[in-house]
């Protein structure tokens, strides 16, 4: 492999990479909050569909953003609702919104516009487009250096330096800011929370929001700056692969970066099988390639990297008792 | 009635009171856990308030912590009526709980823990830099040593207690809510604990102590309130009554805290054990050569500080976890390795146990009491119908007949085990392994959360059984259980026996510098 291939699959390793670690973030405010989120996938969905229908019809990608983020808390509330209000179980609630997100975004496509249930390809406005960063002309024929930070850093839509900026923001926020204590806290022992005073709902209704507001934007990517629209099941099981991330990273913000970098980078293999089969010297199928994400966090969850332990409170509703 | 008690509930003290509670009711259902309650602690008192367990003490408490709102009722804090629906005005009002199970974070530091909840702003740094200035100051002041920079995961109970006293303190709280503090600590940290209390008291703070030991009512407290299914049924100063009095008042009826048993006939030896060892998980020696004899006829205790391989000791011997050494009962080796080392094997062998956790090993708290009163004897051939079926008929008939037998309430065989109050559960684990008609009982604290009614219960059935000829082996971290019960005491100390004595002869403090490892 020479080094031109290994920056581009460098560059959609970025690309691919985004949406799971938007969803991985998302997933990583709600379970470090004790509410266990398996609707991550539906989430995005939905973000996708209502993103890819509203930048359609006003032709502003902003508006998709804004149309998705909405989805995505509309399904986040149900979940919320189910359990934290009603502390319902909470992987029931997750994998029923994933179908129901799997159902309601090709029915209310297809209604819409017709196209078999996708919504209309997009273009100009209506998408994110690529942003050039600053110097990446100048510095572009540095050897090295120079076509990693023209072609693998610079060039992506905002969406993904929003999204790496969430690392250290999150991180900031958790470990950082009163709001981060009562979050880890409430995941961990909301009996605690709750004796000194602050509201157990409170705290994991917040945590459910900014779930929402993180997959509606993992969504409003996928329609509108990976690819040019929506289409049907086009998440493709990433919620998932973002779930198998923060097991991975160990509900940690940076590892979380790198965890879903690592599993960015094999759905960028897999596009590129000649490129493995020249690696290893033989032919590798791709639902391998798809599946080491899972297999690797297995191996995690089994305790040969290090112990993976979620927060202790994750997927049991609150109840109050001495 | 016992002398020196006021029914007014007030004891005569002119200061100010920190909290007066007037007519509180409070039902949960049908069940009225607190009954037109009225009481009042004087400022810079330790006050106790005893009880059997489901008296309603803690449901008092948390009432006046804003865990629930009373039905009906007053609460005065210094003098002011001040309503407390939740636990932020509580807190406000300066009121500090600490509960039974410690509202502790496992692995974050004993500074975030304090500072939870009572942060200064959005930001934690600030926060953390005030909490550990100020609590350097309030362990100076009250003995309350613990590293701020320690997770609670890596702390023991007592360090772990001290958290919640601190968290208490940081928040200001002019009144101390302690729930049963001592039962999961050693009896030295017991007596720190009550240093510190007192000292607090020496500042002019109020201590609640709810509890229902009686030592300790008469060790650390003022004045004690003592209550009675859902009511109070008097306040009286301590230096005033005696733990018989206040015994009496509890159940309201004269309890014998001694057991009555005629001196042991032993006669043959039933269980041996040779030089037996355990190794747990992490590779650690827990029991180092363990040797003893019990014969037909006798209780043996077991004294000791909990965690120093009392628990082990029952393990290995009901077949929970693998040892070596050489066991036997009434001449047959029993296999302490491999498949024939399991409960099932031991119970077939005549090795009856009544588990330390009845929660965890005991019951299956979700399945009905009839369901429980089979586990572990369901194969046997007068609750099988077939080789696959199960007679449930039978096994209800068994339960209803030893329900009534050990008194359990309210007798109802399809109720859930977890809700029965504790000393009903332990009943209907004591039957069950008493009525199995065993060689050797293993008891493991016994009467842990059990209230005194129950207590004197199952005392009279273990001594009842010895009688019948049978061998008991009991564990018990209450010393008092110990001396009365057994017809020999073996101390243990760090997986070792450090000493036999008998329990007519010694009294509590040589056994207790026995359990601190110090043979003298």
């Amino acid at each position: 492999m020479d080094y031109a291939t290994l920056i581009q699959i460098l560059d959609s390793t970025l690309r691919l990479a985004t949406p799971l670690l938007l969803a991985c973030l998302a997933g990583l405010y709600s379970e470090r909050a004790g509410i266990f989120d398996i609707g991550l996938e539906g989430k995005m969905l939905m973000a996708a569909m209502a993103s890819g229908a509203v930048a359609a019809v006003t032709g502003s990608a902003w508006a998709g953003l804004g149309a998705g983020i909405l989805a995505s808390l509309l399904l986040g509330a149900v979940h919320g609702l189910a359990s934290i209000t009603f502390r319902g179980n909470q992987l029931i609630s997750g994998v029923a919104l994933n179908f129901v997100a799997s159902g309601v975004t090709v029915l209310v496509a297809q209604s819409l516009f017709g196209q078999g249930g996708r919504t209309p390809p997009l273009s100009g406005d209506a998408r994110f487009n690529p942003i050039t960063l600053p110097f990446a002309e100048a510095v572009k024929d540095v050897p090295l250096i120079g076509p990693f930070y023209f072609e693998v850093l610079s060039g992506h839509s905002i969406l993904v330096y929003a999204a790496l900026a969430l690392v250290p923001l999150t991180w900031w926020v958790l470990f950082r800011t009163r709001f981060g204590l009562r979050l880890r806290a409430v995941g961990e022992n909301p009996a605690a929370v709750d004796t000194a005073g602050v509201s157990v709902k409170g705290l994991r209704w917040a945590a459910v929001a900014i779930t929402g507001v993180l997959c509606g934007i993992a969504g409003a990517y996928m329609a509108t700056a990976l690819q040019a629209g929506f289409g049907k099941e086009m998440t493709a099981g990433r919620g998932y692969i973002a779930l198998a991330a923060l097991i991975f990273a160990k509900w940690r913000p940076v590892a979380a970066l790198w965890a879903c970098l690592l599993f960015g980078f094999f759905q960028a293999l897999a596009t590129r099988t000649d490129v493995v089969e020249g690696l290893v010297g033989m032919k590798v199928p791709v639902p391998f390639l798809d599946a080491l994400p899972y297999i690797l966090t297995v191996v995690v969850l089994a305790g040969f990297i290090g112990k993976a332990i979620p927060p202790r409170a994750g997927g049991e509703p609150y109840v109050k008792e001495r | 009635m016992a002398q020196g008690v006021e029914m007014t509930g007030r004891p005569a003290t002119a200061a100010p009171f920190a909290i007066e509670l007037k007519g509180i009711s409070k039902a949960f259902g049908p069940v009225q856990a607190n009954k037109d309650i009225n009481i009042a602690v004087p400022k810079g008192t330790i006050h106790g308030i005893i009880g059997e367990n489901g008296a309603g003490k803690s449901t008092l408490m948390s009432i006046l912590y804003g865990f629930y709102r009373a039905d009906a009722g007053e609460i005065f804090i210094g003098g002011r009526l001040t309503p407390i629906p939740d636990s932020q005005s509580a807190i406000r009002a300066g009121i500090g709980m600490v509960f039974q199970h410690f509202k502790l974070v496992q692995n974050f530091t004993v500074l975030e823990n304090v500072v939870l909840g009572a942060e200064e702003g959005a930001l934690l740094n600030t926060s953390l830099a005030k909490a550990r200035a100020e609590l350097q100051r309030l362990s100076r002041d009250y003995e309350l040593d613990v590293n701020p920079d320690a997770l609670i995961e890596d702390l023991s109970v007592g360090h772990q207690q001290r958290v919640e006293i601190l968290k208490a303190l940081y928040r200001q709280a002019d009144i101390l809510i302690l729930d049963e503090p001592t039962g999961v600590l050693t009896p030295d940290e017991a007596d720190h604990l009550f240093r510190i209390l007192k000292g607090l008291r020496d500042q002019g703070k109020t201590v609640i102590l709810i509890t229902h030991k009686l030592r300790e009512i008469m060790e650390a407290t003022d004045n004690v309130s003592v209550m009675r299914r859902g009511t109070m049924v008097g306040t009286v100063k301590t230096a005033e009554t005696s733990p018989e009095a206040l015994a009496e008042l509890m159940v309201g009826r004269k309890v014998l805290l001694e057991v009555e048993k005629k001196p042991a006939t032993p006669g043959a030896v039933v269980l041996d054990v040779q030089n037996l060892r355990v190794v747990d998980e992490h590779k650690v020696e827990r029991l180092k050569g363990v040797s003893l004899q019990i014969r037909a006829g006798e209780i043996l205790g077991i004294a000791g500080v909990a965690g120093n391989g009392q628990s082990e000791l029952l393990a290995a011997l009901g077949g929970i976890t693998k040892a070596t050494g050489a066991v036997t009962l009434k001449g047959e080796a029993l296999p302490l390795t491999g498949k024939g080392a399991n409960g099932r094997a031991r119970r077939e062998a005549g090795i009856g146990h009544i588990p330390e956790d009845r929660q965890a090993l005991g019951l299956i708290m979700d399945f009905a009491a009839w369901e429980n009163m089979a586990f572990g004897y369901h194969h046997r051939p007068q609750y099988g119908a077939g080789a696959v079926l199960m007679d449930n008929a039978a096994v209800r008939a068994e339960t209803d007949k030893q329900m009534a037998a050990y008194d359990v309430r309210p007798p109802i065989a399809s109720l859930a085990a977890k809700s029965f109050s504790g000393g009903n559960q332990q009943k209907i684990v004591v039957a069950r392994e008493i009525e199995s008609g065993p060689d050797l009982l293993l008891i493991g604290q016994p009467t842990r959360g059990v209230d005194i009614g129950a207590i004197e219960f199952i005392h009279k059935q273990i001594v009842a059984l010895r009688d019948a000829g049978k061998a008991i082996l009991l564990v018990s971290v209450e010393l008092d259980e110990i001396m009365s019960l057994s017809d020999r005491i073996l101390v243990m100390f760090d997986g070792q026996v450090m000493g036999e004595r008998d329990p007519e002869i010694t009294n509590e403090r040589e056994l207790g510098l026995l359990m601190a490892g110090m043979t003298g």
